[in-house]
């Protein structure tokens, strides 16, 4: 930055003629040593981006492009077909339903219960705080294998095996841990004096939780959901070992089943699947990019 | 103002309902795994108390050492990976593009959302043969070249599945440690401009060092996250060929649940855990001791 500045005053002469003809060479040769950097940049690009949208392609292909046209060639037309299979064949609407209905009330549930754990274990004082802090931080370290076998039993016999609600209960209790902690954070970079100044205009302490600390959180309320809603609804294991019928399939779960079902001779179909659940997460993405990316960022360096 | 902010029923309101189900439905669960690993059976069979046969029976479990093998492999492999790249990215990001890197580095990261199970069938489907044929063989086949198998074998498995893993990750690795790098104060590394440090050097001897913390916590929870891989050999091979590819995870997710081995599967995922803990503090003293020196 500074060196760019500099040079130029540095060394030009101050001839009109000259110096629009320097920069000009200048400019050149920059755009020149900056090759390498370009091709790099783009080999990344389509390194990234490649496979992606070879998918949302083929899922407008039919049967016969995959089998008569190459790989990379573009679809003949833009056919909605296997898309139409994917939702009446593949249960692809009934998957996402379910989805909806496990990954909502789960990162509701998670995010009230941890900004409202971080407020009492960090605003409030009390001995021993600290203590259960780090008691709830050591759940992030154990895998989520540990609770399957006896969380599966819990459920068998408290006759919740034919609902969703085993995979919303675990959801939850696997999301506290991480924004307990990254809500305690938050709140212990707000200073001490707005938590006081609203207990000195004479709100009670539950109160002050909600008209103060709750509002002043949500920033992080939608950094930390946003964080939980992508574990939620892209995890597999928690899905699979707890939902005993496919009526009640997650996405990632009929997916798994869906490339079964289909295996290598029909890819279009899964295609429109596999694109339909990478389509809704790239608009989440492209307008909340900034609070994803700092949000996992967080998660990862804290936890 | 002390009374307010101590008051007994607000602390329990608001930390009661998390605490109560993290003990109730993380804690004791733990517990009950831990106790269950000295049992055999189900709840339907019955459990029947054999001490520490479990553990005996796991370390002559061929398929069990198998599994802890993959998963070793797996996270070693995975980790060097995705943190290199990464830093690589960070360094691309930091020193080549500066302020032009927001859109690549956001285009990069994408990935990192994605579901596992869709990204682990896209790489199925790009590496695949036969009629419906992946763009990777076609290029394969365009210099040439026979087409490739790459999920009739272990290894072929395992490499598209690391790959598949350092191409959702590097950006998040990217992200992680591009911050990192921008918390290195400008002055240091101007001044060590001056003294004539340039590129490489500048990064062996000033960015490196300075990075280290960041680097070492991207180690540590790239090797925790991967150490627990299921999603991805899964959805990939479903662990295949045979059990080539299966991790300790999914050893522990079939033990358990296909062939209702409760106790047995409780025991691999106490090892899993034990060897996670294991893992973190291993790198975590090592990486200490170098920071020190």
């Amino acid at each position: 930055m500074t060196a760019l500045t500099i040079s130029p005053t540095a060394t030009e002469t101050p001839q009109p003629p000259r110096r629009n003809r320097q920069p000009m060479g200048r400019r050149v040769m920059r755009a020149v040593r900056r090759l390498p950097v370009w091709i790099l940049v783009a080999l990344l690009l389509i390194v990234v981006l490649y496979p992606q949208l070879w998918m949302v392609l083929g899922s407008f292909k039919t049967q016969a492009e995959f089998l008569s046209n190459p790989t990379w060639a573009l679809p003949e037309a833009l056919n909605f077909d296997n898309y139409i299979q994917a939702f009446t064949r593949g249960n692809v609407a009934v998957n996402y339903w379910n989805s909806l209905l496990v990954t909502i009330p789960s990162v509701a549930a998670i995010v009230l219960l941890g900004v409202a754990a971080g407020y009492a274990l960090e605003v409030m004082i009390w001995k021993g705080r600290h203590g259960v802090l780090l008691f709830i931080l050591a759940g992030i370290m154990v895998p989520g294998q540990m609770i399957l076998v006896p969380l599966f039993t819990v459920y068998f016999r408290a006759n919740l095996t034919d609902t969703l609600w085993p995979l919303i209960i675990t959801y939850v209790v696997m999301g506290i841990p991480l924004t307990t902690f990254l809500m305690a954070a938050y709140f212990r970079a707000v200073p001490r004096e707005m938590f006081e100044a609203a207990t000195v205009d004479g709100s009670g302490p539950l109160r002050s939780f909600f008209i103060i600390g709750l509002p002043m959180m949500k920033n992080a309320i939608l950094t930390v959901g946003l964080v939980q809603f992508f574990s939620v609804w892209n995890d597999l294991l928690i899905a699979l070992t707890f939902t005993t019928r496919s009526e009640l399939a997650t996405i990632q779960v009929g997916l798994l089943s869906l490339s079964d079902e289909y295996g290598s001779t029909q890819y279009g179909p899964l295609f429109a699947a596999i694109s339909i659940n990478i389509i809704v997460l790239l608009i989440v993405f492209v307008f909340l990019n900034k609070k994803i990316m700092a949000g996992l960022a967080a998660g990862s360096v804290k936890g | 103002m002390k009374s307010v902010f101590g008051d007994r029923k607000t602390i329990i309101i608001l930390l009661g309902p998390a605490l109560l189900l993290y003990v109730l439905l993380k804690i004791v669960p733990v517990a009950w795994s831990l106790g269950l690993s000295f049992f055999e059976g189900n709840s339907l069979r019955g459990f029947e108390f054999v001490g520490v046969d479990n553990f005996v029976k796991f370390f002559n479990d061929g398929a069990a050492l198998q599994s802890v093998g993959v998963s070793v492999v797996f996270a070693v492999l995975a980790t060097a990976g995705q943190v290199t790249i990464g830093y690589l990215l960070a360094l691309l990001y930091v020193f080549v593009l500066r302020r032009g890197s927001a859109f690549v580095r956001t285009a990069v990261f994408f990935p990192m959302v994605l579901p596992t199970v869709a990204v682990a069938l896209l790489f199925k489907s790009f590496v695949s043969v036969g009629a419906n044929q992946g763009p990777v063989n076609d290029l394969i086949n365009f210099f040439g070249f026979d087409s490739v198998e790459f999920l009739a074998s272990g290894a072929g498995t395992m490499a598209v599945a690391l790959v598949m893993t350092w191409w959702g990750s590097m950006g998040f690795y990217a992200v992680l440690l591009f911050t990192g790098l921008l918390d290195i104060p400008e002055e240091v590394i101007e001044s060590a401009r001056l003294d004539g440090a340039n590129g490489l050097k500048l990064v062996r001897h000033i960015v490196i060092p300075l990075s280290l913390p960041i680097l070492l916590s991207s180690l540590i929870f790239s090797f925790n996250s991967t150490l627990k891989v299921f999603d991805s050999l899964l959805a990939l091979n479903g662990g295949g060929p045979g059990t080539q590819t299966a991790p300790l995870t999914l050893y522990m997710y079939r033990t358990a649940f296909e062939y209702a081995e409760y106790g047995y599967g409780s025991t691999i995922a106490v090892i899993l855990t034990v060897l996670c803990l294991v893992f973190t503090l291993a790198i975590f003293r090592s990486s200490r001791t170098k920071v020190e020196d």
